[in-house]
């Protein structure tokens, strides 16, 4: 077993060797080097053909036609694209937007960007499963609600939101439906006419493919406009401009190709890890699982720790990369805004570890993740006065605590 | 991040790690911090009727960063007196732990706690009253 064993998939993925070799035939003189923009000789019309041939690719796995497809940097730049670019061809329709708490904040914080432009923007609460409630979308939506942008999956806790539903009610009253599906992809079913969605945001290094590339997917019919975000030579239909990286496309194109043919067995394999791994966790004291446990991608498990601080776990866990759901060492002490929002206190917030497995996850770094997990949440329970106080019977909530 | 050796060191074997009974009429205990900042640290000292640090211990809830602070305090106020203790600056303990500055109100905290429990032990020893303790 090799050392650290890697447990953080839900932040990036290893490219996979197959799409590797697939991207290293676009670089060199060698191989297809070409501009995908080049019209005037085979260089080019060699690198447009791979280019395409990914597009369709991406396209297959979410049940779209291929020309619904834009190439961007990745799933924050399609985030930016859909949203801003939506909202600004729409704007003379309405100003009022529809998102949810829990977004990353690649849609958070380009909501609040269009607030400052004047747009008004609802933050849906989810329910303490991290789901989010119908009723209270529907009863947000108005008459100048132009979008409606909810994630597929969460990156943090992994639950996945019912987007068919949600597509419903925005179609009924033509109003877009964006969705960012960076952390759905190859993970969950994805086809974007059963969910009604008119903008998809994906990315390919979750889907073991390359870092810098990612793609929008905008609705053809009905017809959905976005007003470009940079500009320049025109390409992708004027959406985006700029050079195709056809090696990181054809990757982006592999990778999607894999995910569909090997999703089903692989999901099944990832599960079984998972559930190996909670299995092993959850008759432990105070242990706290964040987010819906069915309504899951089968490689997540966030997981609260009570009684013990997020960062000193991690330390303790030096051989395993995993991530705290405390964003303590970013110098904020804010614990996550994500577990906050499911309701979660805050001695629980900054207790998470997030656990996510992957293609390469095997039987063995679960098991010595559980030994190892075990053995230090004893550890550090022994050195914690909360525990201590727990153990006596001591009601943390009724403790003045001083501020610092 | 990349920790400190010393952090390390600390963060792995703890030196002093428990409690004492806190209604000991000489222990001092000092209880900092807050579970909603993500840190809280119980520092206790026992104390010789001439006003002498003759031990300690203590139980911190925090990032590896915190807990190498309240363990090194622990090593630092033993044999020290109550008024060499409360003399001891969060400057030293981050300077000694090489903490980042992110890290800083880790020390802060423990030169909190220090100063805590020292004016507890001062109250149960009746050298000072129990208002101008709280103040």
């Amino acid at each position: 077993m090799k050392k650290p064993i890697y447990m953080d998939y839900s932040a990036t993925t290893p490219v996979d060797p197959r799409v590797a070799e697939e991207m290293m035939q676009y670089l060199t003189a060698e191989g297809e080097f070409g501009n995908p923009a080049s019209r005037s000789h085979s260089f080019g019309w060699s690198a447009e053909k791979a280019v395409e041939q990914a597009r369709r690719e991406v396209a297959a796995l979410i049940g779209a036609d291929p020309r619904e497809v834009i190439w961007t940097s990745g799933a924050t730049e399609s985030d930016n694209l859909a949203i801003k670019g939506a909202a600004h061809f729409y704007h003379k329709k309405g100003k009022h937007i529809v998102t949810c708490k829990t977004e990353h904040k690649a849609v958070l914080d380009t909501c609040r960007q269009l607030e400052r432009e004047g747009y008004e923007v609802t933050y849906l609460e989810p329910e303490e499963n991290g789901l989010i409630d119908l009723a209270k979308l529907e009863a947000a939506l108005r008459d100048d609600t132009i979008l409606v942008s909810i994630m597929h999956v969460n990156n943090e806790i992994g639950v996945v939101q019912d987007l068919a539903a949600i597509g419903k009610l925005t179609r009924e009253r033509k109003i877009i439906f964006h969705s960012d599906a960076a952390q759905s992809a190859g993970k969950v079913a994805v086809d974007v006419n059963e969910m009604n969605v008119d903008l998809m945001s994906f990315s390919a290094h979750k889907v073991y493919g390359p870092k810098g590339i990612g793609a929008l997917y905008v609705r053809r019919k009905p017809r959905v406009r976005l007003e470009a975000q940079m500009h320049g030579g025109g390409h992708e239909r004027g959406l985006r401009s700029g050079t195709l990286p056809t090696h990181q496309i054809v990757g982006m194109g592999e990778a999607f190709r894999l995910a569909r043919e090997e999703m089903a067995v692989e999901t099944d394999r990832i599960r079984h890890l998972r559930d190996r791994l909670y299995q092993g966790l959850q008759d432990m004291e105070e242990v706290y699982v964040n987010g819906d446990m069915d309504q899951r991608i089968a490689g997540n498990l966030n997981i609260s720790f009570n009684f013990v601080e997020g960062e000193s776990l991690i330390m303790a866990l030096k051989d395993m990369a995993v991530s705290s759901g405390s964003a303590c060492t970013s110098a904020s002490l804010e614990p996550s805004y994500v577990l906050r929002a499911l309701g979660r206190n805050d001695e629980l917030a900054h207790s998470s570890i997030r656990f996510t497995l992957g293609r390469f996850s095997s039987e063995e770094e679960v098991d010595y993740a559980i030994k190892v997990v075990r053995d230090s949440i004893g550890r550090l329970r022994d050195l914690s006065p909360l525990w201590e106080m727990f153990k006596d019977g001591v009601d943390l909530n009724s403790v003045q605590w001083a501020a610092h | 991040m990349a920790y400190s050796d010393k952090v390390l060191d600390h963060y792995e074997h703890p030196r002093n790690v428990g409690s004492f009974d806190k209604e000991d009429a000489s222990i001092g205990t000092g209880m900092v911090g807050a579970p909603a900042c993500g840190d809280v640290m119980k520092l206790q000292i026992r104390v010789s009727e001439d006003g002498i640090i003759e031990d300690a211990r203590f139980k911190t809830y925090g990032c590896g960063s915190a807990i190498a602070s309240s363990s090194l305090v622990t090593e630092w106020v033993k044999g020290k007196t109550l008024d060499e203790a409360a003399e001891i600056k969060n400057t030293q303990i981050a300077e000694e732990l090489a903490l980042p500055p992110v890290k800083i109100h880790c020390s802060v905290l423990a030169e909190d706690a220090i100063k805590a429990a020292v004016t507890n032990i001062r109250e149960k020893r009746g050298e000072i009253s129990g208002s101008e303790g709280a103040a």
